[in-house]
């Protein structure tokens, strides 16, 4: 308790050195800007603010220990709502407003919207949670990186582990709806009709948000699927999960990153036992890792939410870059990406040519007496 | 004001918010760990803020009342207001026109390009305020469902240009026609319901529209939604993201002129004229001979014509776009325009656009209270000037108080 | 057959849900024509209210059963306190405007709400403690029906009767009928009108919380936006089952949640809501005031 006490004092006069420190910095103009764009209003707020958190500890943290060559960081926090209209004023009033650097997009489709906008003002944009596979792959965005496997690997692997590992042959595919899970669902769709190895015995996406789940559950037990793979996010993937425990059905729950997250196993409970998530390699035993988690607690006395360690990587991958670099112009950025690697809370990690991560490497996990436990 | 009554009322209410606030603001719980947070200190900005607040708030509602005792005095609002006198003289009419005309071509070249941009996100809800007001303000429906049509219209532009290569120009009369179809097609059956029964139909049709865009995936693309659609075309001159984002910009200014003039004329037509009787009263209407499903249906499909319009020009903007952005709470806010800036009163509806669209984009200085003080606007801007921003004139000219009771 | 069985019954528990939210929208409606957008979000409050209590009481040792109690009563009288404040700042200022500025007040009001419990709480999604354990007669029928399932079942079925009985025969719910029927006639026989809109904002909301607490112990978690959703299903109900009527607002809302319920089993949940909406139009078209609304003959 006293140490918490100590840690928080530190905390607080390290914030206080900042807050005394950045209006002098403003005025030299030697700041580093990073935007901070995403849902921090309305119904995805949840995955947009844990990236918020991120940002503010890395940038306090790196402030703290005397900016980058001298250059503090200023976060420029702007909403977006997740829509691609707002997304594309955000990212013309962050351009306009100086931002060097971008964190985020939080949704595929407003991150769509609003990359043309940066790429013409040079702009990198990293983002911890858009899987959309074009983003990267249609070679459309050459400002974009991110720090999360596109919906395709994803779904490769656990489409591989549900045939190969656990040797199902009935599966059904379920998803939400949304531009995250659908797209992992309907990849995972089409690497299992493609295997030859299992049936698709349904395909279907839940309303997310709806107030009970017991048609569809007693739908995927109709159905007689061995493992159902669910595409989405974990609010409505532990109301699914506990709904088929609720309706005595014991059928193998598959899922993805959007779901390795412990609030999954803190709102499921019991129920969580036994499902397996995709997520990035080794995490709990990462150093880093721990760390993160433990400054999330200390600063905001909470559980960090949903893709906070991938934001709190990708600003760690962006700092670096801009020391390494020593600018933050697009090309030098994007060089040192692609060549240096970066110790980050999911890995050691660097960029390919396309703006994917390499070696964050994924494996499944399973939940373990309330824990994620990694599949070796 | 300050009286001492006044002071213990205020007292009492900053009393009861701290009781009604407490559970919310001041306990934070953490169910896994079994840790309470007590914020004690919230209490207290409950307890000042609420106090002040409060006692402002009375101060407005007592202003308020005043006002509008005197205004029925006045032999129902004559001179409604100052901004009604000014545009009565055509004198000041043209001088404030063609200074806001010439502030308006200005304005890229004053501002930043973010400016310009959100400006432009503005003037669109200018049209579509002007849309709904048709449907809404004069005819009187009720309609909730209008980002339907603005879907519509943006699918059309996006799916036309994606599957066949087709360009804006092309594209935005069939966005706007296809728009207005489906207007008819929608109206035709539901049109005989009254008040709020149409508006929960027309409510659940937009969600209809949007439900289908998300899931029927080879259509539409789902909700991974259509990008790289192309930007408006200027004679096949190919123009940098700022440059587009002005012409974007003049584009819509001479799509607002328009569809002011087009909207103005309309109003005193033949054809508003029967929206508005329709609206007031539509037995009586009805026995003038004035053919009520038609009416409405115009009506319905007029609206839905300026949505299907700006839904090519938003998916023209925005360059991408996906279901999200066609969800209840846009035509919630669409509503709120029309309503805030006053009903069936143009000017109204021009400033209401500029104020909800501009206000959040403004607001974003307070960050994550953005929302909320946006939410406590609207509340505040409906109690103290319920009738909208400028009233319509006609409107009020009608309003006795057995015809309120009626409309409730 | 089973699998009809099994569908009816998430469709009936799917319909209890609603309907406890739906019968607040109902009185409202029915008393000052309000569609009262803000009622989903008293919804969540309460259910957050619950969550926070329950959390606390277990934390320092209170006996399952005095949780339950203590959670509820607090739910209701918290939420009873926010619907009664809310109509005093929001909606009473504007009896006498044009139509739709309540309903544009009542929209502003639902976003200030989501937004105060977002920031004042979190955006993150809350594990609900479960207050209601398994019955152990329920479990050959577990699959089927649930004991949440039941217990909504049951509280639904109570409290509309209840508010039937309420409204048909006490003092207050005759001065409810009055008001609803003819403001102005109802004020000049001597009836307190801004009262008894008071009295049915704290019912309506009492019932909310009720729900809050139940929705929230089945599906097991809580954010600040659950209220969104569930508020424009329920009130979908309400406008189904005929708006102003309470038996309605049950019927309507079983309807919506069979209907839903068939849709995802037989067809395909893709387009549950496309379904549910379809309904409504359908029926709306042949029943002009919903299922059981009053028809009104037109004045001239």
């Amino acid at each position: 308790m006293k140490g918490m006490l100590n840690r928080k004092l530190i905390a607080a006069a390290a914030g206080l050195l900042i807050a005394a420190a950045l209006p002098a910095a403003g005025l030299a103009a030697d700041t580093i800007k990073i935007g901070v764009a995403g849902p921090h209003s309305g119904d995805l707020a949840s995955y947009g603010l844990p990236s918020v958190n991120a940002a503010k500890i890395v940038a306090e943290k790196i402030n703290a220990a005397g900016g980058i060559d001298g250059k503090m960081i200023e976060l420029l926090i702007e909403d977006t709502v997740c829509k691609p209209e707002v997304a594309t004023n955000t990212a013309t009033k962050l351009v306009s407003d100086g931002a060097q650097l971008v964190l985020g997009g939080i949704c595929s489709g407003a991150t769509k919207a609003a990359l043309p906008i940066y790429n013409n003002a040079g702009i990198l944009v990293m983002s911890p949670s858009a899987t959309n596979p074009a983003l990267t792959q249609s070679g459309d965005y050459p400002n974009f990186f991110r720090t999360i496997a596109p919906d395709d690997a994803q779904a490769q692997l656990d489409v591989d582990f549900a045939l190969n590992t656990l040797g199902y042959t009935k599966i059904a595919v379920v998803h939400d709806k949304g531009d995250y899970g659908k797209g992992f669902a309907e990849f995972a769709k089409k690497f299992l009709e493609e295997s030859g190895k299992a049936e698709v015995v349904l395909f279907e996406g839940v309303t997310p948000g709806a107030v009970d789940y017991s048609a569809i559950v007693q739908k995927i037990k109709q159905s007689g699927a061995e493992a159902v793979m669910f595409g989405g996010y974990h609010p409505e993937a532990s109301k699914i999960i506990s709904m088929m425990k609720k309706k005595r059905l014991d059928t193998t729950f598959i899922s993805d990153d959007g779901v390795k997250d412990q609030t999954f196993i803190k709102v499921a409970g019991e129920s969580s036992e036994g499902a397996y998530a995709s997520g990035p390699m080794d995490t709990s035993s990462n150093p880093l890792s721990i760390q993160a988690v433990q400054e999330h607690k200390d600063k905001f006395s909470a559980d960090p939410g949903a893709f906070y360690e991938n934001a709190y990587s990708a600003m760690l991958a962006m700092t670096n870059a801009v020391a390494k670099a020593g600018s933050t112009d697009l090309a030098e950025l994007k060089k040192v990406l692609q060549t240096e690697k970066t110790d980050t809370p999911i890995g050691s990690i660097s960029f390919d040519e396309k703006g994917d991560a390499i070696g964050v490497g994924f494996s499944v996990y399973q939940v373990k007496d309330g824990v994620f436990v990694e599949l070796k | 004001m300050f009286t001492f009554p006044e002071i213990k009322r205020s007292f009492f209410i900053s009393l009861w918010f701290v009781f009604l606030t407490f559970p919310i603001m001041v306990v934070r719980v953490n169910s896994i760990e079994k840790t309470v947070h007590w914020r004690w200190e919230n209490i207290f900005y409950v307890a000042v803020g609420s106090f002040f607040l409060s006692m402002i708030f009375r101060y407005f509602l007592h202003r308020r009342e005043m006002q509008s005792s005197e205004d029925s005095e006045k032999e129902d609002g004559t001179g409604q207001s100052f901004i009604h006198d000014l545009l009565a003289n055509p004198v000041y009419r043209n001088t404030l026109g063609s200074a806001l005309m010439i502030f308006a071509i200005a304005f890229p070249f004053l501002f930043s390009t973010y400016q310009t941009n959100i400006m432009t996100t503005a003037l669109m809800y200018v049209v579509l305020g002007l849309g709904l007001n048709i449907v809404v303000g004069l005819a009187g429906l009720l309609d909730l469902g209008y980002v339907a049509f603005y879907a519509v219209g943006a699918y059309t532009y996006a799916l036309l240009h994606y599957n066949f290569g087709l360009g804006f120009w092309v594209v935005l009369p069939i966005g706007g026609l296809l728009a207005a179809l489906f207007g008819i097609l929608l109206g035709i059956p539901v049109l005989r319901l009254r008040g709020d029964y149409l508006a929960i139909v027309t409510l659940g049709f937009g969600e209809i529209i949007r439900l289908i865009l998300e899931n029927w995936g080879s259509f539409s693309q789902g909700p991974s939604g259509i990008s790289n659609i192309a930007r408006p075309a200027l004679f096949g001159i190919d123009m940098s993201l700022n440059t587009a984002i002005v012409y974007i910009y003049y584009i819509m200014i001479i799509f607002v002129i328009i569809t002011i003039f087009f909207v103005n004329r309309l109003q005193d037509s033949r054809l508003g004229r029967a929206w508005i009787a329709l609206r007031e009263d539509e037995i009586a209407c009805q026995s003038m001979g004035i053919d009520k499903m038609k009416t409405k249906l115009v009506a319905f499909s007029l609206g839905a014509f300026w949505a299907g319009i700006i839904g090519v020009v938003f998916a023209a903007k925005t360059t991408f776009i996906n279901p999200a952005s066609f969800t209840f709470l846009e035509s919630a806010i669409i509503l709120s325009i029309v309503v805030l800036g006053g009903m069936g009163s143009i000017i109204g509806v021009i400033i209401g656009a500029l104020v909800l669209i501009l206000l959040p984009e403004y607001l974003r200085a307070l960050s994550e209270y953005r929302m909320l003080a946006f939410g406590a606007i609207l509340v505040c801007m409906m109690v103290f000037r319920p009738q909208g921003i400028i009233a319509s004139v006609r409107r009020t000219y009608k309003y006795t108080p057995q015809n309120r009771e009626e409309g409730l | 057959m089973d699998y009809f069985i099994e569908l009816l019954f998430s469709g009936l528990t799917r319909g209890a849900i609603y309907a406890l939210i739906a019968l607040g929208y109902t009185m409202v409606y029915g008393i000052i024509g309000l569609i009262n957008f803000a009622h989903g979000e008293i919804y969540m409050i309460g259910a957050f209210t619950a969550f926070i209590v329950a959390t606390v009481l277990s934390i320092l040792g209170f006996p399952a059963l005095a949780i339950i109690v203590l959670a509820g009563l607090a739910a209701v009288v918290w939420s009873a306190s926010y619907g009664y404040t809310i109509e005093k700042v929001a909606y009473k200022p504007l009896r006498h405007a044009p139509r739709l500025s309540p309903l544009i007040s009542a929209i502003g009001m639902s976003i200030f709400l989501q937004n105060y419990v977002l920031l004042a709480q979190t955006s993150d999604f809350l594990p609900f403690p479960r207050l209601i354990p398994d019955f152990h007669f329920m479990e050959p029928v577990a699959h089927i029906v649930g004991t949440t399932d039941l217990v909504i079942l049951v509280t639904t079925t109570i409290v509309m009767i209840l508010l039937t009985l309420l409204i048909k025969y006490t003092r207050i719910g005759k001065a409810m009928r009055a008001t609803a029927q003819d403001r102005t006639m109802a004020m000049l026989v001597g009836i307190n009108v801004n009262r008894i809109i008071s009295v049915t904002f704290i019912i309506g909301s009492s019932l909310a919380a009720i729900g809050g607490l139940l929705i929230a112990s089945h599906i097991g978690q809580i954010n600040f936006y659950i209220g969104f959703i569930a508020g424009i299903k329920a009130f979908t109900a309400a406008v189904l089952g005929g708006i102003g009527s309470i038996p309605g607002a049950v019927l309507g809302s079983v309807v919506l949640g069979l209907t839903e319920s068939f849709a995802t089993g037989y067809v395909s949940s893709d387009y549950e809501d496309v379904f549910a909406f379809s309904l409504l139009v359908l029926i709306l078209i042949f029943r002009p005031s919903g299922l059981l609304g009053k028809v009104d003959t037109q004045k001239v």
